[in-house]
């Protein structure tokens, strides 16, 4: 309790500390958002709740980690991620999701719940379960006399995900297939109608999900850490920011993740570092709650 | 019909009690499959009854281990002093302190965590379908995170418990008749409860929770007594659980989310959902599975055990009994008229 009370007191004797952790928040916050849009994409297009969704992340970054241990720059890790997670989605899709998409929802729940063990342990089985990490041999910027400091990789790393997300966005208002992703999330039943072959929008999506995951995965190894069973991690934090946030609300997703990102890295701040798991997992159970009282209905029974 | 159903359930009966001698060098394995056909078993109370697929009944589990952990120690030493020295202080039980706090500890595991039931279903029960499977997820997530921060019940390094006292194979008998007790105990009651008038209400919740409400049932009231009656059993199957491993910690142990959390689902699917049997003989061919892939893939054993997730989830979703209703019919009453 006396370390809680003490860790406050720093925070508003040095407000500098608050920017510091600010600005760390917002950074992971921002690939919070890349997982969560792919997560309320493929949750809003065919209903699946994608458990595997951390997995996903986490197989990118080893994509990447792989790349660079053969001698290729780290940069392209990204993009190389990008492409082989497409493909890792695709296969996913064909065996398992394509088979639930019409099932009640807890079977797809716990379809990708099994299919998260299996890559998770797969990677284990490939890489051991170190953690890994890419160093990109870039400089630290320190501001206001050192107490924030901000590594030049970390910077690289979330314009990467602004320019995915911003690109993921624009080919979904402007391309003939994001048109036909967005009505088949309207009503795949009229999509179908109106000549829009849903099953390949359903893959289509699947696997940009996936593509998306790996590049995020791949900013990820550059900047933080992976390991191979990290992955749960995101898969919750992507479920509390698109509950909280709701299908199909795009500057919602993009706030409630940056915002998750703060609030984590404050909790960790305040509480310990041992409860920043527990502190997004309570998230989710208030968010839960919050939407439960928010769509209570006056029900009674007669007496 | 009814002669042959007894003597069947003789021979369970008999084989039972004669197993832990046939195959003494199974003994724990025999006690797990108990443990593994008790969760099944409660979790299709929810899950396959009454349509509420909970995937945090590993929470009933843990809380129940360090429950029973902590009232056996409780009753003796002081908990702090004892969780901090971890082994290196030296604290002696004698036989009658040692099985007075673990039947003390066990039972009010089971009281404990039905009490918990009705707390966090209050809150959890006004989710639905996937949304309660996540949020009792999260509710099992969140405990496993925050004992491992808690310092005075060992926090992340768990609790180590005392020795069976005597010889350790009898330990290992008297473990499997422990489990063995409670589950043939949660079997016969819920071969009646599934039979009575509750039963009937719990599977018009599961099968159209609007029309039961119009029809007068109180839904909140019928899905906390049945999630209690799950947790009470599943408390007290980790309150023995605790004794029979002597140490345990939270993360890996006591809140096994991706272990025996996801396990107890795939167990009730593989058997088939929904049925008395089901639970009992998906738990058996999962243990087998689970058994053969340990010893014969090792190393790929949890990718095999993905897989039998999703081939079971996706391709045979009724399971065993489910495929076996379908098949024979009239084996459970149900009378098929031929077309003509």
């Amino acid at each position: 309790m006396d370390q809680i009370l003490s860790n406050l007191s720093m925070l508003v004797d040095f407000p500098i500390v608050n920017l510091k952790i600010l600005i760390d928040g917002i950074m992971i916050g921002a690939i919070f958002v890349l997982v969560a849009y792919g997560l309320a994409l493929v949750w809003g297009v065919m209903n699946v709740k994608n458990l595997a969704q951390g997995d996903f992340v986490i197989s990118g970054g080893y994509v990447s980690w792989w790349l660079v241990q053969q001698g290729f720059p780290a940069l392209l890790g990204v993009p190389v991620a990008f492409v082989v997670m497409w493909g890792v989605g695709w296969v996913a899709y064909k065996l398992v999701i394509s088979r639930v998409i019409e099932r009640d929802m807890f079977t797809s729940l716990l379809a990708t719940f099994g299919l998260a063990i299996m890559m998770a342990q797969i990677l284990n089985l490939m890489f051991g379960s170190d953690t890994q990490s890419v160093d990109l041999g870039y400089d630290t910027l320190f501001f206001a006399d050192g107490l924030i400091d901000v590594p030049i990789a970390k910077l690289i790393g979330v314009l990467m995900a602004t320019v995915l997300a911003a690109s993921v966005i624009w080919f979904m208002k402007t391309s003939r297939m994001g048109q036909a992703i967005r009505a088949t999330a309207q009503d795949a039943r009229a999509a179908r109608v109106m000549g829009i072959d849903t099953e390949k929008v359903y893959a289509f999506t699947f696997s940009l999900n996936s593509a998306i995951c790996g590049a995020a995965g791949a900013i990820i190894v550059m900047v933080w850490l992976i390991q191979p069973f990290y992955g749960i991690a995101y898969a919750i934090r992507a479920f509390v920011i698109v509950t909280a946030a709701g299908l199909g609300n795009l500057p919602g997703v993009i706030a409630a993740g940056l915002g998750i990102g703060a609030l984590e890295q404050f909790g960790a701040h305040i509480f310990g570092i041992g409860y920043q798991q527990a502190i997004a997992v309570v998230l989710l159970l208030i968010v839960l709650i919050i939407r439960l009282i928010q769509q209570k209905r006056n029900r009674q029974v007669l007496k | 019909m009814a002669k042959k159903k007894l003597i069947l359930y003789a021979l369970i009966l008999v084989f039972t009690f004669i197993a832990p001698f046939a195959f003494p060098a199974y003994g724990t394995q025999l006690a797990t499959l108990w443990l593994m056909i008790i969760v099944a078993i409660t979790w299709d109370m929810t899950g396959g009854q009454m349509g509420y697929n909970s995937l945090g009944n590993i929470f009933f589990y843990g809380t129940g281990m360090y429950v029973a952990a902590l009232i056996s120690i409780g009753q003796v030493y002081d908990v702090g002093e004892y969780t901090s020295a971890a082994g290196g202080g030296i604290y002696e039980f004698t036989d009658a302190q040692y099985f007075s706090g673990l039947f003390l500890g066990v039972i009010s595991a089971g009281i404990f965590c039905s009490i918990t039931a009705v707390l966090i279903g209050y809150i959890t029960f006004g989710l639905r379908g996937p949304y309660f499977a996540i949020g009792t997820l999260a509710v099992a997530i969140a405990a496993g995170e925050l004992v491992s921060n808690w310092e005075w019940v060992g926090g992340g390094q768990g609790i180590a418990l005392p020795v069976y006292p005597g010889d350790l194979d009898v330990g290992k008998t008297f473990f499997y008749f422990l489990f063995a007790s409670v589950g043939v105990s949660v079997f016969i009651f819920v071969k009646w409860l599934y039979g009575t008038r509750f039963g009937a209400a719990i599977n018009a919740i599961r099968d159209d929770e609007e029309k039961a409400e119009a029809m007068g049932i109180h839904t909140l009231r019928y899905k906390l007594i049945t999630w209690a009656m799950a947790a009470f059993f599943v408390g007290m199957a980790g309150g023995i659980s605790g004794f029979q491993l002597i140490h345990f910690e939270p993360l890996e142990t006591a809140y096994q989310t991706i272990n025996l959390g996801i396990f107890m689902v795939v167990c009730v699917l593989l058997g088939g959902k929904g049925t008395l049997w089901g639970p009992v003989v998906g738990a058996i061919l999962f243990h087998l599975f689970k058994e053969v892939t340990w010893t014969y893939f090792l190393g790929w054993q949890w990718v095999a055990l993905g897989a039998l997730i999703v081939v079971t989830v996706v391709y045979f979703q009724d399971g065993v009994m489910g495929w076996v209703m379908r098949k024979r019919p009239e084996w459970f009453g149900i009378r098929v008229e031929e077309s003509k």
